[in-house]
């Protein structure tokens, strides 16, 4: 077969997070991981063509991953491979989407991270395989990559068996028990001193490396994000009011506060009258900007970034938080005060 | 604990209620937007602190009055 092979700026060697802001392009051939891939991939299957993108790039535009994917076609892949991610979170989200783009138009694709990345999620049907924490178990990680793409030459599907991780198709299948039974065999087991039966794993909080602090708040660029829902009155973008799916960004330059009348809040989750009544209560743009005059800011970021914290699952969160991230350090803003409700 | 640092947020100043995390609608206008102007202040002391754990920044009311 034919394999393209996506990776990031740091494994392809072309710099960290300096370079994380390059765009899509082409290498010959394999490159960084992907020739120890080649190795343990044998005569049968070649490595054609490597694909690069920057982090930065690639987790904060929407378009990248159909971009990557048309560059894969090109170079003629009949299987695209992304990672491995390990853990880190924008290399997994566009490893993610790039897979699920190519499996949404019938390339096949299989992409490669822990399983506790945060972008999983975002590879839809794809199968994603798991890997190691950290690039320290990049062999086995390939390994087993390379044994899943010999499997899937084969016309097979992956399954748990083969280190398939992430969302697989469910299978219906019938068990003795209905689920009271089960339900109170579990109490009984934890009773028992049994801490891990479940049917249901749930995912749990990340723990984040703190930031480093800027230096002066006086000389930084600052940015408001929030999760209170501020939108413009008659919220013209639809944002949810729960459960959300996806964030906003409105531009505040030149605006010295968030007028009642002009800004409204859609969160589901609590009584907005008093957020409505003067919205800087959720966004404290009045107070910022006061002392962005007065020089204990810098400079304020030009734009805020929203989305609802209301029912809203962790990973679409965790998505928000990377891509905000992304999104701020690429318009060089050293800090953000994000409001919560 | 407070939600905030079960769940790790990193740098915390307290608000007076989920509805109005950077206000107080119990306050008087001046009042509330002095308290506002008290909480971004504390942000911005917590921004420029290295933390490594979640750490509470709580607004000291008193000192910064006439802030």
């Amino acid at each position: 077969m034919r394999i393209v092979h996506y990776v990031n700026q740091f494994s392809a060697g072309l710099g960290g997070e300096d370079a994380a802001g390059i765009g899509p392009r082409v290498l010959e051939g394999a490159v960084g991981p992907g020739r120890l891939l080649a190795q343990l991939l044998g005569d049968e299957h070649q490595i054609v063509a490597t694909i690069v993108c920057g982090d930065d790039y690639a987790a904060s535009n929407t378009a990248a991953a159909d971009e990557l994917l048309g560059l894969a076609r090109n170079a003629g892949a009949e299987l695209l491979v992304t990672g491995p991610a390990f853990g880190s979170g924008r290399y997994g989200l566009a490893c993610a989407r790039l897979v699920a783009a190519a499996d949404a138009a019938g390339l096949p694709a299989l992409a490669t991270m822990h399983p506790d990345n945060p972008g999983i999620a975002d590879a839809g049907a794809a199968p994603v395989v798991a890997a190691g924490a950290t690039t320290r178990e990049m062999r086995p990680t390939l390994q087993r990559v390379a044994a899943a793409i010999a499997k899937l030459a084969t016309g097979a599907a992956l399954t748990a068996a083969d280190g398939r991780v992430a969302k697989a198709a469910r299978i219906g299948r019938l068990v003795e028990h209905r689920a009271a039974h089960r339900a109170v065999e579990l109490v009984l087991r934890r009773l028992g001193g049994d801490r891990e039966s479940t049917e249901i794993p749930v995912g749990g909080f990340d723990a984040v490396d703190p930031a480093a602090p800027v230096d002066k708040a006086a000389s930084a660029i600052v940015a408001l994000v929030t999760e209170g829902a501020v939108v413009p009155i008659g919220n013209p973008d639809r944002l949810e009011s729960a459960r959300a799916t996806r964030w906003l960004r409105y531009q505040i330059d030149g605006m010295d506060t968030l007028a009642s009348g002009v800004w409204e809040s859609v969160a589901g989750g609590f009584a907005t009258t008093a957020a409505n009544a003067d919205p800087n209560r959720l966004l404290p743009l009045d107070a910022a900007r006061t002392l962005e005059r007065e020089g204990a800011i810098g400079r304020l970021h030009g734009e805020f970034m929203v989305t609802v914290g209301n029912g809203t699952s962790v990973a679409a969160a965790r998505r928000f938080g990377i891509e905000w991230a992304a999104e701020l350090r690429k318009a060089g803003v050293q800090a953000a005060i994000l409001t919560a409700t | 604990m407070t939600i905030a640092e079960q769940v790790g947020a990193l740098r915390i100043v307290p608000g007076r209620g989920i509805p109005y995390p950077s206000g107080d609608p119990n306050l008087p206008l001046p009042a509330e937007q002095a308290w506002r102007r008290q909480l971004v202040q504390r942000a911005l002391d917590a921004v420029a602190t290295a933390v490594e754990r979640p750490t509470i920044f709580e607004v000291d009311v008193a000192a910064r009055a006439d802030a």
